[in-house]
């Protein structure tokens, strides 16, 4: 037998194993409106870049007829490739074999890869697309995701992981994604849930369609477990690419520098926020006027949007993003928008990104319901992401920095490198409004006119507390500044700051109130 | 500056703020204080068993009926000694969560 027969006999099995759950599966897949787990790689990568490794694995399953059956390829695909240039790991769970479901060996080619990645220090996707647990082979199934989910955590905060869920992902296998660090969601085809709308009905007697009870749209939008959305999975493919070049490899370096550009002409910034701190403008406006190009690539977009998380480059270099919504909720904090902001900070914290803090709040948003769900706790997350982060950390301050929400904010107090404020900025206890009430409380209620004497209190206090000045006079912020001036002087505070070096008390790890 | 859209307001601190609202906001369930005569199902079930009629005077602790939800029969039981006042619940009746089951009165029971 010569060389060549045995590379044509390579190429035959490599053929056969490639095409994954057969043709009728493929077929069956397509009908769904889904590409096939190697479509969806090569698609993703640099074109001509995947290399797979695993083709040849098979299971040893026995039980339940599982001795008779061949699984290609366990029904995942592992490899890598390069996205723009850049190496990455990848493993997809491939839906035509016997559903993408989980067994021994199919678990084993994903830890595979994921242990190549954070030895290789190069960022982990995992595309979802999965029954869940392969029945017939029992605890093993459940031992490869303990496996995964450990993997996941040990890498956390090391090399960048991306979830992408393009199709079901249920029960426990949910636990992989919403353990790593972003999770990509596909309207009409991504489902994720613990107990699917069968059981809830059979148990519970509610009635949910599965896009309703865990599409794409709820977790973008309600559970906040998704942190991009997507209408196809081309589309999806995209996010992945612009997400990746925003962030760095692994924690070991900075995300990779583009040309410095200027933000587009458009707008003055001072023409974008009205004086009035009570009427609400849109402060991605804003955020555009400050970086490169005017780019700005939000995350979790949909989800407590009266806060406003981010990637943007000032010149050149990765920022992290974290404003106030006015246009929401007049971008209070409350439970999800402290949920959301303290998880983004700390996910630029380890990832050695910058991050600026844009602020404009009244305060904590009031209510019964608020109070039940823990903001105490949750807001909490805030103070403590913001204390512990110790990358170059600048705030500019808007209009409103009230109360507990001024100290939130990345003020002096948490460690903020740099402190800015307009002479819009009213940094107060409270706005003039609630706090008049309450300092003029007898003098209003003992007036012959309260409600003159009321305004008259209020215009009182907004003169001498409302102001930026007050603040300024203690050192809690380091300078007034033009609001035309925001993008200038938030770039040279991260120059000076480029090689901020702080030491932190030594600790195993601290306990953030999760 | 931003066009007068229909902008809600929102109060924080005495001051009036125009905004937007959230589906979660709009939707969020506006707090009641409890009525302790009535008794609430906690998870969403069957009815599978009533062992109370109306005016009946049953002592605290005593179950009133069986509620069953993820394949558990949860008694449900007096809180205090009194009296049923109202049965809104059939037998093998399926109900949602937070509904209204019973009414009740506190009677002093020798």
């Amino acid at each position: 037998m010569s060389l060549r027969s045995n590379v044509l006999d390579l190429r035959k099995r490599k053929r056969e194993v490639q095409k994954g759950g057969g043709d009728k599966a493929i077929e069956k897949q397509a009908k769904m409106g889904k590409l096939t787990a190697r479509e969806r790689i090569l698609a993703l990568l640099d074109k001509n870049s995947f290399h797979e490794y695993d083709l040849f694995v098979e299971h040893s399953a026995k039980d339940f007829g599982m001795d008779s059956k061949v699984l290609h390829g366990d029904g995942v695909i592992i490899g890598t490739g390069t996205i723009y240039t850049k190496p990455v790991c990848i493993f997809a769970q491939d839906f035509t074999v016997a559903g993408g479901s989980l067994g021994l060996m199919h678990a084993r080619k994903i830890t595979k890869i994921m242990d190549h990645a954070l030895k290789m220090r190069v960022p982990l996707i995992g595309i979802n697309d999965s029954g869940g647990a392969r029945i017939q082979e029992g605890v093993n199934s459940l031992a490869g995701y303990g496996e995964i989910f450990f993997r996941n955590t040990l890498a956390s905060g090391v090399i960048p992981q991306i979830s992408v869920i393009l199709g079901p992902c249920a029960g426990g296998a949910v636990y992989s994604p919403a353990l790593t660090d972003f999770v990509f969601m596909v309207e009409n085809i991504s489902k994720m849930f613990i107990t699917g709308p069968s059981v809830i009905k059979s148990v519970l007697g509610e009635e949910i369609s599965m896009e309703e009870l865990g599409g794409a749209r709820v977790h973008a939008e309600l559970t906040g477990n998704a942190h991009f959305f997507a209408t196809s999975e081309l589309e999806c493919f995209e996010q992945i690419k612009k997400l990746i070049s925003y962030i760095p490899r692994n924690n070991g370096t900075r995300a990779m520098p583009f040309p410095p550009k200027p933000p587009k002409k458009g707008k003055k910034i001072e023409d974008l926020v009205p004086g009035d701190p009570r009427i609400p403008y849109d402060m991605r406006d804003i955020i555009k006027t400050i970086t490169d190009s005017s780019e700005f690539f939000e995350v979790m977009e949909n989800f407590a949007p009266n806060i406003i998380i981010g990637f943007g480059r000032m010149d050149g270099e990765t920022i992290g993003f974290v404003a106030n919504q006015p246009m929401v909720l007049a971008g209070v904090l409350d439970t999800d928008s402290s949920d959301k902001a303290a998880r983004f900070i700390r996910y630029c914290d380890a990832f050695n990104i910058p991050i600026v803090t844009l602020e404009d709040l009244p305060g904590y948003l009031p209510g019964v319901d608020q109070e039940h769900a823990g903001v105490i706790r949750h807001g909490a997350k805030i103070l403590y992401a913001y204390s512990e982060a110790t990358v170059p950390k600048v705030t500019v301050i808007l209009r409103k920095a009230y109360g507990g929400g001024y100290i939130a904010m990345n003020s002096r107090h948490l460690r903020a490198d740099f402190v800015f404020a307009w002479p819009t900025a009213e940094i107060a206890v409270m706005g003039p409004e609630g706090a008049a009430n309450i300092v003029f409380r007898k003098e209003i209620s003992e007036a012959e006119n309260p409600e003159e004497v009321r305004q008259q209190k209020i215009q009182e206090y907004k003169e001498k507390f409302a102001n930026p000045y007050v603040a300024a006079a203690q050192g809690y912020i380091d300078e007034v500044i033009e609001p035309r001036d925001t993008r200038g002087r938030i770039l040279h505070a991260l120059k000076v700051s480029e090689n901020k070096s702080v030491s932190m008390p030594n600790k195993k790890h601290g306990i953030p109130p999760f | 500056m931003t066009e007068e859209k229909d902008f809600k307001t929102l109060v924080v601190q005495g001051a009036v703020y125009k905004t937007t609202y959230t589906w979660k906001f709009e939707n969020r369930v506006v707090w009641e204080a409890p009525n302790p005569n009535h008794i609430y199902s906690f998870i969403p079930g069957t009815i599978i068993d009533i062992f109370i009629k109306p005016r009946q005077k049953v002592k605290e602790g005593e179950t009133l009926l069986l509620l069953e939800a993820m394949k558990m029969q949860n008694q449900v039981r007096m809180p205090f000694d009194g009296e049923i006042v109202k049965i809104h619940v059939k037998k093998d009746e399926i109900i949602p969560k937070k509904f209204l089951m019973l009414e009740i009165k506190p009677v002093r029971i020798k």
